[in-house]
């Protein structure tokens, strides 16, 4: 048996990760002049960075496990909807600004898990990836609890749009914590998502607790993100991404 | 339309900025912004003012509670230093090999 790691398995991996973080930062970089207050327009701002930044290395290491020579902008630009590992949670159209903290706060805590397990991740690229994103995504998960006890201890119309901008994301978050079984050569390499639940869990529930908002109940749950099946919004969100791309193959300025 | 107080009272107050860049320095002050209350403020002034690693720390004041001279007093506050120059140790020779004096 060769001691090397199925590639396969592991561009798979690491493509539904950037798959993730760059449909979150398209979808957070639409608030840009849009959010309640200028300041927040660049915190969201910021926050999309960081996860394009993840995005490119997590692209990049995928294309190059991959070995047929697609890069980050292959991958990104190039690919339809079906072809897209995302989550289904990251593509949902932003809502009011309830809703999109409801989708940082569950997000951003998955992620600060997930992170921070790969750090001890074998596989070096990884881990080196994990080690510096943590910090990014603590700060992520900050913003988002902030603003979710502000929003919840706030006004009766706060609370109200905050308990409904969590109504609206909470049946896309099991996709998340979905088990994975990637086959035994990646083990230690990989995480699987569903070892990061009770900390996740936990997280989130206490905030929700503090702010003074239900946990919600949904009669359903989203799935099938990691297996390319993507609800129409994804499609509309890559038409605006890819567009310049696919009109002007190779530009740059 | 809105009355001016009706839009202001809306509005988040209004916050200095202080940055300090590097240990062993002093704050700065490098701007203003409007955030809900103190820990917001400094959230908004990590995003705003310290994203490309300007600095290691950061307050945030209330800029309802900082106190300006008027530039109506200029004269009678800062004209005085001006013919002094006995207050400025220009007098001295400065003994050789001594720094950063």
């Amino acid at each position: 048996m060769s001691a090397a790691p199925d590639r396969e398995a592991l561009a798979a991996y690491a493509l539904a990760l950037g798959d993730d973080a760059l449909i979150l930062a398209q979808r957070l970089g639409e608030w840009v002049s849009r959010a309640p207050q200028l300041e927040e327009d660049v915190a969201l701002a910021n926050i999309a960075l960081d996860l394009l930044g993840q995005a490119r290395t997590l692209l990049t290491y995928a294309g190059e496990l991959e070995g047929a020579g697609r890069d980050e902008d292959d991958l990104a630009y190039l690919r339809d909807d079906r072809d897209f590992r995302n989550v289904q949670l990251v593509e949902i159209p932003n809502g009011d600004f309830a809703v999109t903290i409801a989708r940082q706060l569950v997000f951003s805590a998955y992620q600060y898990e997930l992170y921070t397990a790969l750090e001890s991740s074998r596989d070096t690229t990884l881990a080196g990836l994990a080690g510096k994103a943590v910090k990014e995504v603590a700060y992520h998960r900050d913003h988002a609890t902030q603003w979710t006890l502000r929003l919840g201890d706030g006004t009766d119309l706060s609370r109200a749009r905050m308990q409904a901008g969590l109504d609206r994301v909470w049946p896309y978050t099991e996709e998340l914590v979905d088990p994975i079984d990637p086959g035994a050569e990646v083990q230690g390499i990989v995480v699987d998502p569903a070892t990061l639940r009770p900390a996740w869990a936990l997280y989130v529930t206490s905030v929700l607790m503090e702010a003074g908002v239900d946990v919600p109940e949904p009669s359903w749950r989203s799935r099938g993100g990691r297996d390319g099946l993507h609800a129409e919004h994804l499609g509309h969100l890559l038409a605006e991404m890819q567009h310049l791309h696919r009109s002007h193959p190779g530009v740059t300025w | 339309m809105n009355q001016p107080n009706d839009s202001g009272s809306r509005d988040w107050p209004l916050w200095e900025v202080f940055v300090r860049a590097r240990r062993g320095l002093t704050h700065q002050h490098v701007g203003s912004l409007h955030a809900p209350d103190a820990a917001m403020a400094l959230r908004n002034a990590r995003d705003v003012y310290t994203r490309r690693g300007e600095g290691v720390s950061i307050w945030v004041v209330p800029s309802a509670a900082i106190v300006a001279s008027s530039p109506d007093e200029k004269d009678p506050f800062f004209d005085p230093a001006q013919d002094k120059v006995y207050r400025h140790p220009t007098f001295y020779s400065v003994p050789e090999g001594a720094k950063h004096l």
